[in-house]
């Protein structure tokens, strides 16, 4: 029998919207019984393994399967070939083979799939296999590819512009009194998820498959595995299994396609898990960036333009590309008000390793840049870093370079305002070098530095960016227990939590059950750009409220009539201590009736309990479907950039205070000080692991990610040469949370998962450089860079 | 080969297990304990870390025939069946736990550090877990558990 996925999250906590309840998921994940993708198992399942290029760019000549066949315990050697669909797949673009037929583009492409009854003896296979490659030279440097007399395409069929985003506002030839530039470089960072690639694929007897995944949007990895195994989507069947971690890195397929080939070749169900240094292999990474900056303000420091230019390697694949690069160009200039400005942002193909989503997506590259020049135009005016900042501060009302006016709150200068105010960092636990003994102090000082950064919420660019929650509303054991369906991917930032507060807030039932993600209902849309509680959120809530309205009619004729009171904008709570939730719109029409459901009862606006749910549910259960969208945007003109191509802004600002040992250029942080407008807290003890998490992965970038790539090739595959913060690495941190609501989102929220990776990059930096007076203009900042060899 | 232990107390033989199998592999793969996870299998990350003999270890590292005969206790047997140990129930209460995949481990490595210095300052908590790696958190939430757990009356009763 399959080890299946857990049978359905039961809470039986309480807590609504605003509270912090406990995860549904973590009395099974500390007992260690939560099952992740990698500890499914089947009877008599095979396990798949991978032949990859070792090369980033080459030609196969040849390719001999028998010496893999004839391996004892080998049940199936698939290629290109094998493939019976649609030959490529690809979120925004179709151009990536499943296997590569006669051309490797990047290193550790896939070409050969292995099933085995070992993973052991998969892996032998694998290394048994006769393959011959024509190298060819790859393209490795994404200016040279932006040339088509200095590079070859990296696609025979299109040019290695993958994308250019231009933004034009105002008038390109302002001058200004003060003008600053900057050359600026951004590694290539990885998510390093711990849960590696790896699910289980299940044959079915109706000709389809079942397939059991850690991914981040279940909906369009089927799209992409049934139109590559030529089968009808309802014959290819996902369920969410635990997933360790994202940040982006399970946007795109990974394994999914190939355990399907293998399992459906065999009719034994496959499992696939990644190592660790094939994981590297086998997921996008962040985009380096080579960003170009000018800068010009008057003689107060009020910015009268903008220029920039930003290269983004997409790699050798699209993926999210084309998302990323139009980030990068709209969020370019940071959260500042600027008239004029000229950006352009490019994505190109090349054949280093394909690079698509990483939490902040675009905006984090970007704001290395455009951050340092604020602290460099500080430098030129003899200014506060936080002053001039503020002095430029978007506010409410104000356009982006888009156009688009900022219609939520925007408290820019407020944020700067709260970080700049905290007392000063005390001594660090440790000198740089931790407890190396590296130093006793001598050569160590001391810096602070500010970040603050821009995040758009939700798909952009008129995307069509929808979430479906089926909600049931039933008698179990004579309670009244809700039942929660949906396909959102919880991916460890707690949305199962979150969806129960909803619930509970919304019906005021306690019980609340959410089902396993998968597809056997509409599609909640990718857990990604900080969205899911926002939509999958926005569409329980949107359930909720029709069970409540279908609920309520059962009155009719059984009770009193109710004289409606509407209190615009005012939701007595559900929680039991009672507070008010301030509600925006739509949390404002739940209490039109006047009526409440509280602890199971339907309650008046005096607090007469006007009917038991129980007693209205005996007529049967209800149960909605809802599809829930957010306000529609728009795309970007192509020319001008121009159009309200986002749907919510969201911003975070980092102070970090800094120790470095200016001999042996080592750093260590001391302390990290931010603050986030999150609009509402939907759960508080969430948010605020959001943003230490994510200022976490900030500071790698700022000092320690990076996977080098040398003519094509990963240096560093493994966790012993890609670092990672340890707990060693990482400062105590101040977290400040304003909640300041949105008009136009689910209880005025803002997502909350991305704007704290961005801004704590370049505060890292930017406190190194006032220790040292170093120019800094790469990140991750190496101990070279510092002392100057 | 052959390889049997006492694994949570109980004698456990694992058959036609392959030299190169670690003990992980024999835990997850051949004894349906998966509570102790992959994430690197070099050592790096900790998320691994069980009781060998009573010496907190990296499963990845041990070879099944090493643990031939000895004593292993993971994360699934710190706790009698339906209940939580002192740290578990501490990384709950903490909101230590996001995506999970590092917790088992790092629920280990403190029960280990907790056994040995009940009290532990910041940065005595810091370097005993500088081996387990967790990418969701930023390790504020792990810092808090760890104080919950060593605060507990019932901590000490290990």
């Amino acid at each position: 029998m399959t080890t299946t996925v857990h049978a359905g999250l039961v809470a039986t906590v309480t807590g609504g919207v605003g509270a912090s309840p406990s995860r549904p998921d973590g009395r099974l994940k500390v007992t260690g019984e939560f099952a992740f993708s990698s500890d499914l198992w089947a009877d008599d399942m095979l396990w798949g393994a991978t032949l990859r290029s070792p090369h980033p760019r080459a030609r196969i000549t040849g390719l001999d399967l028998a010496p893999a066949l004839r391996i004892p315990g080998v049940y199936a050697v698939l290629t290109h070939e094998d493939v019976p669909g649609r030959r490529l797949y690809g979120l925004e673009h179709v151009d990536q083979p499943v296997l590569a037929a006669d051309e490797v583009r990047y290193q550790g492409e896939p070409i050969v799939v292995v099933a085995a009854d070992h993973p052991e003896t998969a892996r032998r296979a694998v290394q048994a296999i006769g393959i011959t490659y024509e190298v060819l030279d790859p393209v490795t440097d994404p200016e040279a590819a932006l040339d088509d007399a200095r590079a070859p395409r990296v696609h025979a069929d299109r040019p290695n512009l993958l994308r250019h985003v231009p933004i034009r506002r105002g008038d390109p030839d302002a001058t200004a009194a003060v003008v600053v530039t900057g050359e600026y470089e951004v590694g290539m960072q990885d998510q390093a998820f711990l849960g590696p690639e790896s699910g289980l694929a299940v044959p079915a007897e109706d000709g389809g498959v079942d397939l059991y995944i850690a991914t981040q949007w279940l909906h369009v990895d089927q799209q992409q595995v049934a139109a590559c195994l030529g089968l009808p989507a309802d014959k290819v069947r996902l369920t969410l299994a635990g997933v360790g971690g994202a940040f982006g890195a399970r946007e795109d397929l990974s394994m999914q396609v190939h355990a399907c080939l293998l399992a459906l070749h065999t009719g034994r169900p496959v499992k696939m898990v990644y190592g660790r240094e094939e994981s590297f292999f086998g997921h996008v990474h962040r985009h380096p960036a080579r960003l170009r900056y000018e800068h010009g303000a008057d003689e107060h420091g009020r910015l009268v333009y903008v220029k920039a230019r930003i290269l983004l390697d997409g790699g050798a694949y699209a993926s999210s590309s084309g998302a990323v690069v139009a980030n990068a160009a709209t969020l370019g200039i940071g959260p500042y008000d600027v008239p004029n400005v000229v950006m352009d942002a490019y994505g190109l193909y090349t054949n280093n390793p394909p690079c698509g989503a990483m939490r902040g997506f675009g905006a984090v590259q970007a704001c290395f840049a455009y951050e340092s020049q604020m602290d460099k135009l500080a430098a030129a005016l003899g200014l506060d870093p936080v002053e001039v900042r503020v002095r430029n501060a978007l506010h409410t009302g104000d356009r982006m370079p888009t156009g688009q006016v900022v219609e939520g709150p925007a408290p820019v200068a407020e944020l700067l305002r709260l970080v700049q105010a905290k007392p000063p960092a005390g001594q660090a636990d440790f000198p740089p070098g931790g407890t190396a003994n590296t130093t006793r102090g001598e050569g160590v000082v001391r810096g602070v530095g500010y970040g603050i950064g821009i995040k758009n919420v939700c798909f952009s660019e008129g995307f069509d960016d929808y979430a479906t929650a089926r909600v049931r509303l039933e008698l179990i054991a004579g309670r009244p227990a809700v039942l929660v369906h949906t396909a959102a991917a919880e991916v460890g930032q707690g949305l199962v939590t979150v969806q129960a507060q909803i619930v509970r807030t919304e019906l005021g039932v306690d019980q609340v059950t959410i089902a396993p993600a998968d597809t056997a209902v509409g599609s909640a849309g990718s857990s990604s750009a900080s969205r899911q509680t926002y939509m999958t959120g926005g569409a329980v809530r949107a359930a909720c409220q029709a069970i409540r309205a279908h609920l309520l009619s059962r009155l009719e004729g059984r009770a009193p009539s109710h004289r409606p009171t509407y209190r615009k904008g005012t939701l007595p709570s559900l929680e039991a201590a009672g507070a008010a939730v301030t509600g925006s719109g739509a949390a404002g029409a739940t209490a039109q009736d006047g009526l409440r459901l509280v602890d199971g009862r339907v309650v008046d606006e005096d607090g007469t309990v006007v009917a038991d749910v129980a007693e209205l549910l005996a007529e049967g259960a209800i149960e909605e479907t809802v599809q829930w969208r957010h306000r529609p945007t728009h795309p970007l003109d192509p020319e001008t950039g121009q159009g309200d191509a986002h749907v919510q802004y969201a911003f975070a600002a980092h102070r970090a205070t800094v120790d470095v040992d200016t001999e042996l250029g080592l750093v260590k942080v001391v302390e990290i000080v931010t603050a986030q407008d999150v609009g509402k807290a939907v759960n508080p003890a969430a948010v605020t692991g959001q943003i230490q998490g994510g200022t976490a992965q900030g500071l790698g970038l700022a000092l320690m990610e990076e996977i080098q790539v040398v003519d094509g090739k990963v240096r560093n595959p493994s966790f012993t040469d890609y670092l990672l913060p340890t707990i060693m690495d990482m400062p105590p941190m101040t977290v400040d949370v304003l909640e300041l609501a949105d008009p136009h989102s689910p209880y005025g929220l803002r997502g909350v998962g991305e704007p704290p990776t961005i801004s704590s990059t370049p505060a890292v930096v930017a406190a190194i450089r006032a220790a040292t007076g170093a120019a800094l203009t790469r990140v991750p900042v190496r101990p070279e860079h510092i002392v100057g060899v | 080969m052959r390889v049997t232990c006492t694994v949570n107390g109980t004698t456990r033989t694992a058959d036609d297990v392959w030299e190169g199998e670690s003990l992980l592999y024999v835990l997850r793969e051949r004894l349906g304990l998966p509570g102790s996870k992959n994430a690197c299998e070099q050592g790096e990350c900790g998320s691994c870390t069980v009781y060998l003999d009573g010496t907190a270890v990296c499963a990845c590292l041990v070879a099944a025939g090493q643990a031939a005969g000895r004593d292993v206790r993971t994360v699934e047997g710190l706790a009698p069946e339906g209940e939580l140990d002192p740290v578990q129930r501490a990384f709950l209460r903490a909101g230590a736990v996001q995506c999970g995949f590092c917790t088992p481990g790092l629920i280990v490595s403190v029960h280990d550090l907790l056994a040995r210095v009940p009290h532990p300052s910041d940065p005595e908590i810091r370097e005993a877990l500088a081996g387990n790696l967790c990418r969701c958190t930023g390790y504020e939430k792990i810092m808090d558990a760890v104080r919950l757990a060593a605060g507990s009356a019932e901590a000490g009763g290990r």
